[in-house]
Parts: C-alpha cells; structure tokens; sequence
C-alpha cells in the first residue's frame, strides 16, 4: 500500500510536537528558553500546536543580557501577551551592578557571566528538570553530535564523550535529583526549514531580520549597528546601510549583513544563493577556537 | 508586528511553494575515515547547494557567480574538539542537505571505533543506508559488519558506493569483483533493495553529476539514486497504532488524546479499541491547531475525542478492534548491547516501548550473533557492542508488533534504573509459542477491588464479556446460546425483571448474557446498556435476520466475531524478525 508522504516541513513539525509532547509526560517542571529569535518564534509555535487547544503548559524563560536590541524586547513584550503565554525574565542583576559588559571584559567574559551563569542561576531557582532550546544540529560544527535529549549534570555541564545513545523515538528522560534535559526539539531543522515554515504559517518574527536602512559602524567586514554605547574606534563614524540582521544576539556582538532582502521570500531567496552559515556574523563563536564547544561543556545553550 | 508579507508572485515565489512540497529522506552513512566518507559528505553538502543557485538563475534567467574552487570537503564536517585531535569520528553526527526535489538527514557514524552502538543508533531513524567500499581494497569485513547492522536496523535500501574509482583507473572489472563479492555476503540477509554505484568522491564523478570516465557505468549518480528512490512502500505495516503521548484537557468540555500516529491511518467515525482495558469507542474528531483533519497519517501528530468516556491516559495504545497488535510480558528480541558493564540476566532494567515504561529483566540470552560471521554462538551474556537473541520479561504486557512489520511499535530501550544509562536497543522478534496473546486476551485494567483481574477473566473465558439484547424469539434466543456455548463461550439467556442488574453482574463476572424481550421497550435497554457498559452491550434484531433461527444465530456469531467480542479461528503467530 503506497501511502500518501508528508512534506518535509509537516514531517519536522510532527517529531517536534512529539518531542515536546514527551518531554511535559515525563518531566515534572519543564520550561521553555525563550530567546526572541525566529528559532524562538517557531518553537513556540510548536509548542501551541502541540497543546492544542490548551495554552502552552510551561513558561518561557528569556535569560536578558540587558544588551538586547529595543525591537527585540518590544516584541518579546507584545508577542508573549498576545499568544497567553507565561513569560520570565532573568536578569544577572548582580553581574551587571559589579560592571559587566562586553566593553571592559571581553565578549567571551561578558557571555559566561550575563548569558551562561544567569541561565543556570534561572534553572537552578525554577528548579526546572526539562528546558526547551532553540538550537539546530545544522547550526555550527559542534552540534551535529548533539542530542534531542541533552544530559546536563548538576552543574548544568556537558559532556559531549559521554552522551546516551539516542535510538527511534524512545528518549531516556531519567535524571536525579538536581540533574536536568536540555531538550532540542529543532534538532533536525535547518535554517532554510525555519524560514520556509515561517512562511508557510506565517510566524510573526522580530522586523531586524528584514532589510531596510539602518545607522551602523562598518569594521572590516562587519556590520555593527549603533545602539548602547558602542565605543568606536578613531576614526569610526556610523553610516545609513542597507541591511538586515541573520541572527540575533546581544547588540554589540551581533553584525548584520549588507542585503534588500525586505520580505521572507526575498530572505529565503538570499539565502539559497549564499554559501554561508548563519552564525557567520555572530561575534562569539569565532573568538576562541572551538569556541561553541567551550560554551556548551559550561553550560550555555 | 512583522509577519511574513509576502511581496507580488515571482518566479521564485512559485519555486518557494514547490520546495515547500518536497518530501524528506533520512539515511545513514557508514565507513571509515580511509573510505573518503567525509570527502563524499562534504561533497554532497556543498555540490547540492549549487542546484539551488542553477535553478534560481534559470528561473530569473540570469547567471549566478559558480565559486567551486579547491575545497578540502572533509573539513565540512569534521566536528568536536577531541575528535580533531584525534582525527577521527567517535559519535553520530547529522547533517543535513536539501536540493529542490528532496531533503535529507544523514546520521553520519564512524566505522573503527564503537561501530556497532554508533551505527544502530544512526540506523534506527534511517530509510537507506550508503555503504563506502574503497575500490583498492575491496569488500571488507567492516564492509559486511555495516550491512548486517542495516539489515538488522530495518533499512530497506541499501546503496553499496565503491568509491576512489580514480585511483583504479575508472576500471569496471575492479567495480564488477565488489559487487560480486558483497552480493556473496548479502544472500544471506533480507535487503528491499542493494544498488551499487561507483564512485569518485575526491573527483566528483558520480556524486551529484553522472562522471564522463566510466562510459560503462550506465546507471544514476548517488545524488540523482537518492532524489527518487522512493521508501513509502517499506512502512506500510497498514493496521493503526496510536501510543497516547499525553491527556489534552484544557476545559470540562475538551478530552482529546494526544499522540503520534505510528502506522495505519484514523478517520473520524473508526471504531477503536484502548488498550490495555480493552473498552471500544469511535473517534469523534481528530483535532489540531489548523483545524479538525477528515483523516490522520502516520508520522502525523494529532489529538484525537473519542465518542465515549472511556478511561484512557498515557501509555495506554488505540488500535482498531479487529486489527490488535500482540500482547505478552515474555517475548523474543534482538538486543544491541551499548555499555560498558555487560548484559545481566536477572538484573532488574527499565524498559521503554512507544510511551510506556515497565520493570523488565533479560529471562535468557539464546545466541550471540558474530557479526563477521553471522555465525550464532552460545554465550552466557553479551558484552559492549555485542548483537544477540534474547528472551525479555516485563512486568506489565507489552502491546507489540514485530519490528520487522512494524518498528515504532517493534522496538524499545533498556535503561539502567540506578545509573539512569541506555544500555540497550531492542527488536522485537516476536512474541514466543503458546505465550504470546491477542490483546483482546489481556485486559490488565481492575476495574473494582476484586483480586481476579478482568484480564485474568478473560484468559479463562477466551472471550470478551458483554450482554445481548435479543429482539426476537426464545427459538433465536436459545439456539444462539447453544452456539455460543458449543464454541466455548461462557454464556446463559435472562429472563425474568432486573435483567440490568443481572446482566451486569455477569458481565463483570467475564460471561456473556442475552436478554431475550419480545419488543424492544427502550427504557429497559438503556437500563441494561448503562448497567455494562455501551462497549459491552450488543443490540440484535431478529426482525433484521433469517427467519429459521439457525442460519439467524449463525449470523449473529459471525458479526460477533467480526466486532471482536468473541474469537475468530485462532490464527497461528507469525511474526519474527528473520535475521
């Protein structure tokens, strides 16, 4: 009997709702990392289908670095409070009273105190078992071998020697005490399958993805846009450019990208002519070598 | 806010929807780093990036700047920091690809080290698997270890690519000794589909784009192989299984089901049975976010409303009535030991099936399979990245087919309870003679605080207990209870007042009651379809049938048996994974 297949994306989205739909069966108190990005943007989509016509039974949690872009937290605002979703917002309040920004320590310094450590600050005091992530095997050469199921221990660390084999569609959710998942469930999605699903369903996402004119320090090839206090360099002066943003992050260590791409075909289009990988222009995975890897063992996402 | 505004229709626009369309297709890879599977991969990933950009020039009849310069491709994909020391792979890696007619999943696995765990596990969620021989050096044991594990994995489609053709001169006789050699091996083992391709990885030939050095090869590129193989043929196991994920209930008004259908298909209006209580129903609706669907496939995830309230939470299975999968807590599997401490006959494990986990031990290890060889060899227990037969018991039933038939509802895990480790994967071969039940045997659920289980009830009775409401004459009902009883059935006519409050009685009891009326008064039937239960209750109308009471009782045995409350024929159990 030949029975009609699904589309790729249909396929995708039915072993994510799966995986969600397992991980809220198993777990006690699970919760979703909620970053503001089109990755962000499609898993709480899933997550909506998933628990259809229930709201989503578990809160998003934004782990603000207070470098966040305005646009981001706007629509971070507006968004949650229109889909009835539950929003948490974790600051590392302590780290940035004590001065910590990217300016005087260093990207890689700044992202372990306002991104790593207060993740695992926010999961040790929700006491959460399960978090949901955003992340993408297809992303960056150290999370081809990631899990669905992510063991951390109870440091929140990773141990990528050391992972549980992953068979079928029967994922080992047994932790202890203190332990935790970090589950993935756009594991097998590439970037190309997050924007044609945004087009498909039309997911609403931050307008920075889309091009338009924009004041920004040009450094080499890199794109900075203006925003906090960006220290410039002698002789820097921002510029009106045509560009948009590929992914997003804290503002001073995400570039954008020179492009017209103004609509979500017009950015599926760019993207498919481009050989180049999205993460490209995000500062922090090129600042030590290998240097994603290095986060993830300590715990980041 | 920004949604996604689409701009006027282009060109591209109408080839966006079309790539919305296509389809996906996961296969795994196994080789060794000699073989130049990194080199093939990295090929695949970045030569298929350039059928987007042609077919986007040709859409906008344009021409797009072609940078295919020298490429060190295994760098592609060379992954974690401990790997790159070492230079080698140690772990699964996925990687993805898509050119306009498809998508594809690689899981992309090592072939020195760890092999075994590391390639059942990329197998588990393959449809195809490619299999690198290196021209120079032929079909080696590895070669054969590779395709034992995919067959034993349930991947269909094999594709043998005899890669390095450069380095033997593009020679057809070297590509003719492979392929005879591996078909040697292969007769043994159940392959859908063996192809082979040679190959040039590091030159390209064959890969994405037919080579123009082997004009004896006449055959498909690997590429253009895997856009149109076509795999839906290979799960057609056709009988729904639905394991419930998770209870949706937002309101008092709402109780759908979730899950993801595993293989068959679900229309509203299918009668259904829940296992392991055993009590049927119809769907009412299949629900999801973008509206109610007129019918679900498999891998959909969907929530189904059943018509009736009956008891159902996660774990539980929905499967058709007449369609049961098997139901035993001993059966036989084929077991992939993946940890370092061996297997331990007796030891208590956990074990996870669809959505269900139950207590389990290893009752006896039958054979260890050499998997150069394919030799079976007596052993005591299997140690790390051994293969053998196994006799598994669980402490609760299992609702089961065999993987081979069916390999969502075919295999499952064992966990250590104390250490929280995957030990094992398992392929249920297939329940084991004169222990192995329908489901319509084992209705595990109490349903009072008796000690003597409905399921237990049932084993003795060998039939499901319900009540009849006869319309009819005593002759029907009489002659009816004599065939029922003839085939074994526990079975007595009411007659007198409260033939609800008997008729339950027996029904709990496990036996089958007909209460005879001669018109139908419908109040005292909704007293007695409310007493047992509207899935255990059987209305019959002699009006609708023969009017001899013979040729009438024996239609009613055989509709009864159509509907699953009393048995068929006993059919002869013939599952097993045959490897």
């Amino acid at each position: 009997m030949d029975q009609p297949t699904l589309t790729h994306l249909r396929v995708l989205e039915a072993e994510s709702i799966f995986i969600m739909r397992e991980v809220v069966a198993e777990f006690q108190r699970p919760v979703m990392l909620y970053s503001i990005g089109k990755d962000s943007s499609v898993m709480v989509r899933l997550a909506q289908k998933a628990f259809y016509p229930g709201k989503i039974p578990f809160p998003l949690l934004h782990i603000d670095t207070t470098y966040k872009f305005r646009e981001m937290i706007e629509f971070r605002d507006r968004f949650t409070q229109e889909i009835g979703a539950r929003l948490i917002v974790h600051i590392n309040q302590k780290a940035i009273d004590q001065g910590a920004n990217p300016f005087r320590l260093g990207t890689q310094k700044c992202c372990g105190l306002l991104k790593t450590r207060s993740l695992l600050d926010a999961l040790a005091e929700g006491g959460y078992d399960a978090a949901f992530g955003g992340a993408r095997r297809d992303e960056e050469k150290s999370r081809a071998k990631e899990r669905v199921y992510s063991f951390r221990d109870s440091f929140g660390q990773w141990d990528p020697k050391n992972q549980r084999p992953e068979l079928w569609n029967l994922f080992n959710s047994r932790v202890d005490k203190g332990e935790s998942i970090r589950v993935f469930p756009l594991s097998n999605w590439t970037e190309l399958d997050v924007w044609q699903y945004i087009h498909l369903e039309n997911i609403p996402i931050v307008p920075m993805y889309f091009a338009k004119m924009r004041q920004m320090v040009v450094r080499g090839d890199t794109l900075i846009p203006v925003e906090q206090d960006i220290p410039l360099l002698p002789g820097e002066k921002p510029e009106m450019v045509m560009c948009r943003m590929r992914s997003l992050g804290c503002s001073p260590c995400t570039g954008a990208i020179h492009s017209e791409a103004d609509t979500v075909p017009k950015i599926i289009e760019e993207m498919m002519l481009v050989r180049r990988s999205e993460r490209e222009n995000r500062v922090i995975d090129h600042d030590q070598e290998g240097s994603m890897e290095i986060k993830k063992r300590e715990g980041y996402f | 806010m920004a949604t996604a505004c689409d701009s006027p229709s282009t060109g591209f626009e109408s080839l966006l929807r079309q790539d919305e369309e296509k389809d996906l297709l996961r296969l795994s890879t196994a080789g060794s780093v000699d073989d130049g599977k990194s080199t093939l991969i990295g090929r695949l990933l970045y030569d298929s990036k350039g059928a987007y950009e042609d077919q986007i020039a040709s859409a906008r009849k344009a021409s797009v700047n072609q940078t295919a310069g020298p490429l060190d491709f295994a760098l592609l994909t060379d992954g974690l920091r401990s790997e790159r020391e070492q230079g080698i792979t140690i772990d699964v890696a996925y990687r993805y690809f898509s050119t306009p007619k498809r998508k594809f999943i690689i899981a992309d696995t090592p072939g020195h080290e760890q092999y075994t765990r590391n390639m059942a596990t990329g197998a588990s969620t393959a449809d195809l698997a490619i299999i690198l021989v290196d021209a120079r050096s032929g079909v080696l044991p590895q070669s054969r270890r590779h395709l034992y594990i995919a067959t034993l994995l349930g991947i269909r489609h094999i594709v043998v690519t005899v890669n390095k053709m450069d380095l033997v001169d593009y020679s057809e006789e070297v590509f003719e000794q492979v392929r005879l050699d591996f078909l040697g091996f292969a007769g043994q083992l159940i392959i859908g589909e063996l192809k082979f391709i040679p190959i040039s990885a590091l030159q390209g030939d064959n890969v994405v784009k037919p080579g123009t050095r082997m004009p004896w090869y006449s055959g498909p590129s690997l590429l253009d192989y895997l856009e149109t193989v076509s795999v839906s043929r290979d799960r057609a196991f056709e009988h729904m299984r639905f394991p419930v994920q998770y209870v949706i209930r937002p309101n008092l008004d709402f109780r759908g089901f979730a899950g993801q259908l595993a293989s068959g298909s679900v229309r509203p209006g299918d009668p259904v049975m829940v296992l392991p209580s055993g009590r049927t129903s119809r769907v009412k609706s299949i629900a999801t976010y973008d509206g109610d669907l007129a019918v679900a496939l498999p891998p959909m995830s969907v929530t189904l409303c059943l018509e009736d309230e009956v008891d159902v939470s996660r774990g539980d299975m929905l499967v058709p009535p007449q369609h049961p999968p098997h139901v035993a807590r001993r059966f036989e599997a084929m077991l992939v030991w993946m940890n370092q401490k061996p297997l331990d006959a007796g030891r208590p494990y956990l074990l996870k099936h669809s959505t269900q986990q139950a207590g389990a031990q290893v009752a006896a290890v039958r054979y260890r399979v050499n998997i150069n060889t394919l030799e079976h060899e007596s052993v005591e227990r299997l140690g790390f990245n051994e293969i053998g037969a196994v006799v598994v018991e669980t402490k609760r039933p299992l609702y089961f087919d065999a993987y081979d038939e069916n390999r969502l509802t075919g295999a499952f895990i064992l966990i250590d309870p104390l250490t929280n480790e995957t030990l094992a994967a398992g392929m249920i071969k297939g329940g084991i003679a004169g222990e192995t039940q329908r489901s319509e045997e084992w209705l595990a659920v109490e349903f009072s605080t008796s000690r003597v289980t409905p399921a237990e009830r049932y084993v003795r009775a060998g039939h499901r207990p319900f009540a009849i409401w006869l319309v009819g004459g005593e002759d029907l009902a009489y002659g009816l209870e004599r065939k029922l009883f003839d085939r074994g059935c526990l079975v007595h006519v009411l007659r007198g007042e409260d033939a609800a409050g008997v008729a339950q009685a027996f029904t709990d009891a496990g036996l089958i009651s007909i209460c005879r009326v001669a018109g139908d008064d419908r109040r005292a039937r909704d007293s007695v379809e409310r007493a047992v239960g509207s899935d255990r209750f059987v209305v019959v109308n002699a009006a609708t049938l023969p009017e001899d009471p013979e040729p009438a009782a024996d239609e009613i045995c055989r509709s009864l048996e159509q509907r699953g409350y009393i048995r068929p024929q006993p059919k002869p159990f013939t599952g097993g994974a045959g490897i």
